[in-house]
């Protein structure tokens, strides 16, 4: 039995493992993939902390700016501790070797980290990394988990949690490799799976696998998920193929115009603001382009050139001579698994969940470009520190829940099953619903014909399953329990969306376009009850 | 469009058609997948070259499915020297290994002085995705399978020049055995690697790093120079 076993190998996951290892405990971090591919590889634009090193700033205006973003929805104590530890995280990063991007003279310790301002910001904020800091992050966070021998299980797919009388107990997966159904035994267990938005398939920004595994398996366990409405749409992704261009394109000078050729909102209000405004040009029969063109080859090959070589690839067009079309879509999903101050979930006794998975009330409505990074790291070691606390006192006798047995018989099922729908077909169909029902503008009629949908694709569910039998390294298998997560999942926000009758921050429903601070100004939280 | 893909069952190639579309080799894989035959197994990520999860090989050349185009006739592989686990997907549990071994991290940090220069310094090599491309395309591999080869080596260059290392010797010395020189030059690392690393240029300049400190070419070491050092000229 593991002291501490931690779900997902991203960002949140990595940091969470070296904080608890360092505070003593024995740690195993278990991933669908491996590390370096996680989501967190794709954060793009920088991390945010206030370190005034391009003009002034303060720890005040980071915890104003976040607080202002989040509509009245984050708690204001966390966004406080966040914001005023962020110096101290990066500080940490640069002690581990992450590369960051510097100020052209020479500067000792985090002085010398260059800073860009994102969208929100009232200053140069974000600490970046050209546009890889995600990658640089993460592939930083790998290097020292290797030096302090974090012990890693890859390709392992969680199936449940072990929950026993509301208490952590382990989990069950699916070795990949195998095909074999397993139990790993942990004092406490800590969630970092990441989100969700890929329920909006062909229209996220997203990896294809933040299914929102981990949330779905909470909500199997009792303990609750909070603000699953809350999505966050970026606006600048590529058209054709929803890829990301980072808001630091606009951060840098990038305008947005229309096929008039005209510009239409302020480039750095807040991602909801310009992607409603986006959203509503391209409802009008305009197309929308990013346009940073006056930057020139040589500046966009230096702050941007992932952005650059995307560009060239998916759209063929070369950003240093033509306008890039873009869309908005989903990127990000503030709502997520209900835990307090502690990151505690809701429910479930040594279960701790960190990262996009959950929702600890720092992004409310609507997250600030930089905040994320900042969360997975930051949380992310207090979620090993507190995960460490508990598994002291845990007990470490195994739990005699049959959920293995449980597992097992389903997993057969699924082999048992000859599928007369495919599931790869209702999985674009759910985007397609999600996107134009659930997206940036909202109204309660398309939200109710969403829900029936995804109801009667619950029920269709029976029908859907896999073609291939193999046992080893089946992927069309793991592709369908990532589906079924979604499914599961896609009620919640939908549900939550329709009862949220107001407008705050990503959440913008027709017919109520105001905040409604006297009924709304309050998490939505959904939990599964057995009926008695 | 029809392409040939590597099927691990029998070991042969199979032959799929797909849509006169300009597609991703990724795209394609996906539409084979969701449409054509559920059983066709490989390695997806984020779509967006970042992730290191989808290289294969295409008529014999290490791509990112992601960011290849795919055309008439593609013949589709896995990675070279990696276990086949199943169609195009591989293991890749030897990265971690071959990382550990050369100690690619700070290991006792330092606060120092840095510019934007310093940073340049090892900007490319930092933009490293993992996905094993040029393990798979380095011919030392078919002799050497515990050379540690350009991704490792390009790691290891990366944090022996880190001003923040009090300690960068140490990396030096991690990669003299079946590291550094055992590398050809040949530089098929540096020809496939999809983030434009140059692995063999860090290699070449990890071998002057590693004569600075005190390490010398085994094979020069033991090589004859056609006179005898104890006969005098």
């Amino acid at each position: 039995m593991v002291d501490i076993l931690i779900i997902g190998s991203g960002g949140a996951g990595l940091s969470s493992a070296l904080s608890s290892k360092q505070a003593g405990a024995s740690v195993l971090v278990v991933g669908k993939s491996y590390p370096t591919n996680s989501q967190t590889s794709m954060a793009q634009g920088g991390i945010n902390a206030s370190l005034s090193n391009i003009g002034e700033d303060s720890i005040e205006s980071h915890i104003a700016d976040t607080i202002k973003s989040a509509h009245g929805l984050c708690d204001e104590q966390s966004v406080r501790d966040l914001c005023t530890n962020a110096p101290e995280t990066i500080a940490w990063l640069e002690s581990i070797g992450v590369p960051f991007s510097r100020l052209p003279e020479s500067h000792q310790g985090i002085d010398s980290i260059s800073q860009r301002r994102l969208g929100g910001a009232s200053a140069s904020r974000a600490c970046y990394a050209q546009d890889y800091t995600g990658l640089k992050i993460l592939h930083t966070l790998y290097d020292k988990c290797l030096k302090e021998g974090i012990e890693f299980r890859d390709n392992y797919y969680l199936l449940n949690l072990i929950v026993e009388d509301g208490v952590a107990g382990g989990a069950i997966f699916l070795d990949i490799y195998s095909g074999e159904v397993v139990q790993i035994d942990a004092k406490s267990v800590i969630i970092a799976t990441g989100g969700y938005a890929s329920i909006y398939h062909g229209y996220t920004t997203n990896a294809f696998g933040s299914t929102g595994d981990g949330i779905a398996c909470v909500l199997r366990a009792g303990g609750g998920v909070s603000d699953m409405e809350f999505i966050q749409f970026h606006p600048t992704a590529l058209k054709n193929s929803a890829i990301l261009v980072s808001e630091s394109a606009r951060g840098e000078g990038g305008l947005l115009v229309n096929s008039n050729g005209e510009r239409f909102v302020d480039e750095l209000k807040p991602r909801d603001e310009v992607a409603r405004a986006i959203f509503e040009q391209i409802n009008s029969g305009r197309d929308v382009f990013l346009d940073i063109r006056a930057l020139g080859e040589e500046r966009l090959q230096e702050l941007l050139p992932q952005e650059v070589a995307l560009c060239k690839l998916h759209e063929n067009i070369d950003p240093a001579k033509e306008l890039i079309p873009i869309k908005p879509v989903a990127h990000y999903t503030m709502g997520g698994i209900a835990v307090d101050y502690t990151l505690e979930v809701n429910g479930i006794n040594g279960c701790f969940g960190v990262g996009e998975c959950a929702n600890a009330k720092i992004h409310g409505a609507n997250r600030l470009g930089g905040n994320s990074l900042l969360e997975i790291v930051s949380l992310g070691r207090l979620a090993g520190e507190n995960a460490y606390k508990y598994a002291i006192y845990a007990s470490n006798k195994v739990s005699s829940s049959n959920q293995l047995q449980k597992d097992r018989e389903y997993i057969q099922s699924i082999y048992d099953n000859t599928p007369s729908k495919s599931f790869y077909k209702s999985r674009e169909e759910l985007g397609e619903i999600f996107y134009s029902s659930v997206g940036i503008i909202r109204d309660n009629d398309s939200l109710h014909n969403a829900l029936k949908s995804v109801v009667d694709m619950q029920v269709d569910l029976s029908q859907m399953g896999i073609e291939d039998k193999n046992r080893e390294d089946n992927s069309n298998l793991v592709e369908f329990l990532e589906f079924s997560s979604s499914l599961l999942l896609a009620p919640t926000i939908i549900s939550s969306a329709i009862a949220r009758d107001e407008s705050r921050g990503a959440h913008y429903k027709e017919g109520f376009e105001r905040e409604d601070d006297i009924n709304f100004k309050k998490h939505i939280v959904i939990n599964w009850r057995d009926e008695v | 469009m029809n392409i040939d893909i590597s099927r691990s069952s029998d070991n042969s190639f199979q032959k799929y058609s797909l849509p006169n579309e300009d597609m991703t080799l990724l795209q394609a894989l996906n539409f084979i997948k969701s449409n054509l035959d559920a059983s066709l197994t490989f390695s997806v990520g984020c779509r967006a070259s970042v992730c290191g999860s989808c290289a294969v090989r295409v008529d014999g050349k290490e791509v990112l499915a992601c960011e290849y185009r795919v055309k008439d006739n593609d013949k589709i592989e896995p990675l070279n020297y990696h276990k086949v686990r199943r169609d195009l997907k591989v293991d890749k549990t030897h990265t971690a290994h071959l990382l550990k071994r050369v100690s690619s991290w700070i290991e006792r940090p330092q606060d120092v002085a840095l510019s934007s220069e310093d940073e340049k310094l090892t900007e490319k090599q930092s933009d490293c995705i993992l996905c094993n491309s040029c393990y798979s395309a380095c011919p030392v591999y078919a002799i050497t399978p515990d050379f540690l080869g350009p991704f490792a080596l390009t790691r290891a260059y990366r944090y022996s020049i880190d001003k923040r290392e009090q300690n960068p010797k140490r990396v030096i010395d991690n990669i003299q055995t079946q590291g550094v020189w055992d590398c050809t030059l040949c530089g098929e690392c540096s020809n496939v690697c999809p983030k434009g690393i140059d692995s063999k240029m860090d290699i070449m300049m990890l071998r002057g790093i590693s004569v600075q400190n005190g390490h010398q070419d085994p094979s020069f070491a033991n090589m004859s120079f056609g006179f005898d050092p104890n006969g005098g000229f």
